[in-house]
């Protein structure tokens, strides 16, 4: 039943993109042709500020250590990459995917005029505006404005969070935010609301009347097609019972069911280390990477590893020095993670960190982040990357 | 152009002037020519209101120690903070909901979101706040000059750090950006010799206002086109005579209390009034309250509550005691406006900002979940045979939970139901559907009378004026004003 359904799916979406059917023919050649409808990107967001250099390790770097005399990572404790970079031991499951080739790393990711408060330097990272300026809208809410104006149903962007981030935004439409398919629906299914709508008398002049409609109309609909969705599939690995092990496994089911959609979006945190980092770090880090685990065997399984992209990003990384508290302080450029069976470039994308090249004692970024979005955006979701980030940004070879 | 009835009228002055008003209030005001109403009524006396305090300078552990302290202390200084800036919250939102003038509160509401700033000291917080309540409806000028000078603006937009030697334009960039100009209407040169003016601008260890003498540039700067040795005062002389600045302002109010879209003609009417009479504040209001325009079809019930005005408003309408009142915060941090946490220094963007699936369906649950968390004759409706199975009330129950969890209390609000019922008492039976509906939506054609019939408990007049109220309260209509 279920293999019958997604074959019908992929029916539908060839006969769609046969309009562009050079490009697709090309894409055929190239062998690992999927329809661009079914790729996904999974936004993983640590929260806090994520301190870089103990993620990825400078291990054979003494500035590192002299600046760092208690809480850099040891050169034998972190797990070996590459002659020069090693991943923080929690991060098990990187260290296997970075063997496998499905890891990305990318160095000194930034912007410029960087701000160290983390609510401004989040807001920057999620709308992608520049530092001087204020976005009311999400980067990826500005994806869902292009890619769906007009759709019946605005499942192309769920987070698994009680309350929707800015980076989900849009100006005329926005992602919906769930942390349980089955509470969503019974949360909107209610007869009182229901009846509501049947009876709701449009009234032209008042556009945010017929707009708060609109919303709760699509949000039961909604609620009742993620519904239907999620019932279909039920993943048979065992995730961690942590709340990113959860959300994980919810957007694993949802990934194995025909639904539409593209962008998923979870936080993990708080890596705020100013105390105590090392215990801290630890903990979350064995989280995420105890949660990544079964997702990614439960997507290679389904043979769905080549179409999903895991992209982490925190809001700013820390200083280079440690602090007297055992723990680091709100810093700078830091790095991302790029997860995917569908990688073209793998493994360490771009030079490490250059410790002797700081600002003030902080990393100089190299990348920024808004390239990483329109790559994105452009060759993993096919949208116009220049429109949504209202600016063009050099493209990165990652896909 | 279409004037709205006199009933809508009232009510619609009551929520864009306040946070919306009783029945018995619209009543009074239906009686009085629109110049009483707003003059006395609206605008009421210009002495400043009482202040809000939680904390006294001499609670706070002196400043000049705090580098000092020890992990322990600075814990305990940060709580004091951070509980200080709940409690602020707590006796604002109350002054919100008990207010006689609710005018100030929402113009100090205005201003709080249009002088966005963040910090963690409670003191500062408290003196900001008591800066944009006493000059809020009086003139923009002193306003401006004295939130400039408060140690949370300076600490917020780093103009401590703005010395001789090495400028900082933070804060410059942002007074002419946010709070005077707009952006467009400088060059970086003007933000640039600016700061140059603001330098030595501070405050001390005990969070007052001091102006550094030793780093700030003395030398002559050139600002909009005028050419000077100017100070941080100078500055904001130069900007307010700038009638953009006018310009800016005024737009920003028309936005807010009349119309999201703007309206050209208005706006300009309102800029040059506003100019004239030297930023005066009171008479702006009193000119946006007098006008015709107003009160047109096309404003009324066209605004989206902020979460304030919503949780504020329901309270208003029906007086309740919180068991935690920090549950107020709860509200506001699961809808998205928490006082003094504005997203960052633009404020709140507002309008449909405010709604998306999830805060929307939070929205429309929130009457359930603060009327039906402690009842006592009112069933909650779902365990009723008409309603099925319950799971309203499960959700409620679940958001409850979720709630619980999340900050460990639950809304437990005891509900004096008297006033409001009192409202209604001359009302027939029959009618009474109706005028809750009217009463509690700005516009009320939306709602479907036979809808809330079928909804409602009419075991009793208390029960269904109860029930119909919460489920009007629970609609799309009920979140604008």
């Amino acid at each position: 039943m279920l293999i019958h359904r997604r074959r019908f799916l992929q029916v539908g979406s060839l006969a769609s993109a046969s309009l562009m059917l050079p490009k697709f023919l090309k894409a055929m050649e190239q062998g690992n042709f999927v329809p661009p409808g079914n790729k996904v990107l999974v936004v993983v967001q640590l929260s806090g500020g994520n301190d870089g250099l103990n993620t990825v390790v400078p291990y054979r770097n003494d500035i590192y250590y002299k600046l760092r005399p208690q809480l850099g990572i040891r050169r034998n404790d972190a797990l070996a990459l590459n002659d020069e970079l090693g991943i923080h031991p929690a991060l098990k499951t990187f260290k296997s995917l970075y063997d496998d080739g499905s890891l990305g790393v990318l160095n000194n990711v930034g912007y410029p005029n960087p701000d160290r408060s983390h609510f401004r330097s989040m807001d920057i990272w999620q709308s992608a505006s520049d530092s001087k300026d204020y976005w009311g809208t999400g980067w990826l809410g500005r994806f869902l404005d292009a890619q769906c104006k007009g759709c019946d149903k605005p499942t192309q962007a769920l987070e698994i969070d009680d309350t929707l981030s800015l980076a989900l935004k849009g100006n005329d439409v926005k992602g919906l935010a769930l942390t349980d398919p089955q509470r969503l629906y019974g949360a909107s299914n209610d007869r009182y609301f229901r009846d509501l709508l049947a009876k709701q008398q449009h009234d032209d002049e008042h556009h945010n009347v017929d707009y708060l409609y609109k919303t709760m109309a699509e949000t039961i609909s909604s609620a009742g097609y993620i519904q239907q969705q999620f019932k279909t599939y039920k993943s048979k690995e065992s995730y961690p019972n942590t709340e990113l092990g959860k959300n994980m496994k919810t957007i694993a089911e949802l990934i194995m069911t025909d639904i539409n959609t593209s962008v998923y979006y979870v936080s993990h945190g708080s890596f705020d280390t100013h105390v105590g980092q090392q215990n801290q770090q630890q903990r979350l880090f064995s989280q995420l990477s105890d949660a990544l685990a079964p997702f990614v065997a439960d997507l290679k399984k389904n043979h769905r590893f080549e179409d999903v992209l895991v992209m982490t990003f925190s809001e700013f990384g820390r200083r280079v020095a440690q602090n007297a508290s055992g723990g680091t302080d709100h810093g700078t450029a830091n790095n991302m993670f790029l997860v995917g069976g569908g990688l073209k470039e793998k493994g360490i994308l771009n030079d490490g960190p250059n410790l002797t090249d700081l600002k003030d004692g902080d990393l100089q970024f190299k990348v920024d982040f808004k390239s990483v979005y329109a790559t994105l955006l452009k060759k993993w979701l096919g949208a116009d990357d220049a429109a949504i980030l209202q600016q063009s940004y050099e493209h990165l070879s990652f896909i | 152009m279409p004037v709205v009835p006199l009933q809508t009228q009232m009510q619609h002055l009551g929520w864009r002037a306040g946070f919306g008003e009783g029945l018995p209030e619209i009543r009074s005001w239906m009686k009085k020519r629109r110049k009483e109403v707003v003059r006395k009524v609206i605008l009421g006396p210009s002495d400043a209101p009482s202040p809000i305090r939680v904390v006294d300078e001499t609670d706070l552990p002196d400043y000049r120690r705090q580098r000092n302290m020890g992990a322990e202390e600075r814990k305990m200084v940060q709580r004091l903070n951070t509980d200080g800036i709940k409690d602020l919250n707590v006796l604002w939102s109350h002054a919100m909901i008990t207010s006689d003038h609710p005018l100030r509160e929402k113009m100090a509401l205005f201003w709080h979101g249009h002088f966005a700033c963040r910090t963690q000291n409670v003191l500062f917080n408290q003196q900001l706040l008591d800066t944009i309540r006493r000059h809020g409806l009086g003139n923009f000028g002193t306003l401006l000059s004295e939130v400039s000078k408060s140690p949370a603006m300076l600490g917020f937009l780093n103009n401590q750090q703005n010395r001789k030697q090495r400028p900082n334009e933070n804060f410059a960039r942002e007074v002419m950006e946010l709070f005077t100009l707009g952006r467009g209407n400088y060059t970086e040169k003007d933000v640039k010799e600016s700061a140059r003016a603001f330098t030595g601008w501070g405050y001390n260890d005990m969070g007052e206002f001091q102006f550094r003498k030793n780093v700030h540039d003395d030398g002559p700067k050139t600002i909009l086109g005028k050419t000077g040795n100017y100070n941080g005062d100078d500055v904001i002389n130069i900007l307010l005579e700038q009638k953009q600045t006018a310009k800016f302002i005024s737009g920003k109010i028309y936005r807010y209390f009349v119309h999201e879209n703007g309206n050209e003609a208005h706006e300009h009417e309102l800029a040059e009034k506003f100019y004239r009479s030297g930023y005066d504040l009171r008479a702006l209001m009193e000119h946006i309250f007098m006008a015709d325009w107003f009160y047109d079809d096309s404003i009324v019930g066209s605004r989206i509550k902020s979460p304030v005005e919503l949780i504020v408003g329901l309270r208003r309408a029906v007086p309740m005691r919180f068991e935690q009142e920090e549950a107020m915060l709860v509200f506001q941090r699961v809808l998205g406006q928490t006082l003094f946490y504005p997203p960052n220094v633009a404020g709140w963007p507002g309008g449909r900002n405010w709604i998306d699936s999830s805060s929307l369906m939070f929205r429309l649950r929130v009457p359930q979940i603060i009327l039906y968390s402690q009842e006592f004759n009112i069933r909650p409706k779902e365990i009723t045979p008409e309603m099925g199975e319950g799971q309203n009330y499960k959700m409620t129950m679940q958001v409850n939970e979720l709630l619980k969890k999340q900050y460990a209390r639950r809304v437990n609000a005891q509900v004096d139901w008297q006033p409001y019922l009192d409202g209604f008492k001359e009302v027939k039976r029959e009618e009474l559907a109706e005028s809750i509906a009217q009463s509690l939506l700005v516009r009320s054609k939306g709602i479907d009378r036979a809808l809330l019939e079928k909804y409602s408990d009419a075991s009793s007049r208390e029960n269904y004026i109860k029930t119909v109220t919460i489920d009007v309260m629970s609609t799309p209509e009920y979140q604008m004003c």
